[in-house]
């Protein structure tokens, strides 16, 4: 057998090691992003999840200016740390809506109460269904839609203060 | 008295808030009252990857979005809707990711060629030894 041949077994192994060692110095996003980004909102009709606010339907979301939905649950302790940041959104007059996931009329009441409302609808969804819909896999996750109903970027996991300045850019592109 | 005293701090624990205000869905731990529709769930199930638990089939995950899932899956079934159909909803939602079982694309074509080509490789190899053998 040639000596070129006979590095084979060697190159492959020193390939594979590299490609072990490089997953574990860099291990691979878990985060299942959406496919429906860049697409239309799908078709959903979700009841009111607090008493005295309006619930959320797709065609809600398709009002002419970009807005936010927000995927969230009160007993989501990521949700938390989210709220000062959507406060702030609110407070420059981002349009925000969201989806509720598996909870209760008075828990979100008091989650409201407690770490704020910047929400205009919120829509509940008792068996994830909206979630799923939507293709997302977690709370908190934010979408921008633009005016014309369509997804224009996800945010996996919770918005930080860093987050703000590029969610004002997007939304002011997303017209 | 520490002992007890130990054990009734662990007693008293109360595990992190990660669970949901909520039941699990209605079909999520419950199987569909025809038999011939709940085998045709299950088949699906075992067949697509929990979001949370990744790694996990929904059959297998007791994650709240797998109970969510199996819910939907048993719903959409009862409802006479095609295993393949619900697949594809989900598909379309999460990437070809969300099902185990392979969908044929082309990022996945050098999987399929890899045995085949494995086995000619080997079988060249073996022609060779024989040809110089013949030829010593």
């Amino acid at each position: 057998m040639s000596r070129g041949l006979r590095l084979i077994p060697i190159i492959l192994f020193v390939w594979l090691v590299a490609g072990l060692a490089w997953r574990l110095i860099k291990p691979a996003d878990p985060a299942i992003p959406s496919q429906l980004v860049e697409r239309q909102v799908p078709t959903f009709d979700l009841a009111p999840a607090v008493r005295g606010k309006p619930g959320l339907s797709s065609a809600d979301l398709a009002t002419g200016e970009p807005r936010l939905l927000n995927i969230f649950a009160s007993w989501c302790v990521p949700c938390v740390g989210e709220a000062p940041v959507l406060a702030e959104l609110d407070a420059k007059g981002v349009k925000i809506d969201a989806i509720v996931v598996r909870d209760t009329p008075e828990a979100i009441a008091a989650f409201l109460r407690e770490h704020g409302d910047p929400y205009e609808r919120l829509g509940d969804d008792p068996r994830s269904n909206a979630q799923m819909n939507i293709g997302s896999s977690g709370v908190p996750e934010t979408f921008l839609i633009d005016g014309r109903g369509v997804i224009r970027r996800q945010y996996i996991g919770p918005l930080t203060a860093a987050n703000i300045p590029g969610l004002m850019e997007q939304l002011g592109q997303a017209r | 008295m520490k002992k007890f005293a130990l054990l009734a701090v662990f007693l008293i624990a109360q595990p992190l808030l990660a669970d949901s205000n909520l039941p699990p869905a209605y079909w999520a731990y419950r199987q569909l009252p025809d038999a011939k529709q709940e085998a045709k769930a299950q088949s699906l199930m075992v067949e697509l990857r929990c979001l949370v638990c990744q790694g996990q089939s929904i059959a297998d995950s007791d994650a709240e979005l797998a109970g969510d899932m199996r819910d939907l899956v048993r719903r959409r079934i009862a409802a006479g809707e095609k295993p393949s159909a619900i697949r594809a909803w989900l598909i379309q939602r999460y990437g070809t990711w969300i099902s185990y079982k392979p969908t044929g694309e082309p990022a996945a074509w050098p999987l399929w060629l890899a045995p085949p080509g494995l086995l000619l490789f080997g079988a060249w190899l073996i022609r060779r030894r024989i040809r110089l053998k013949a030829r010593n």
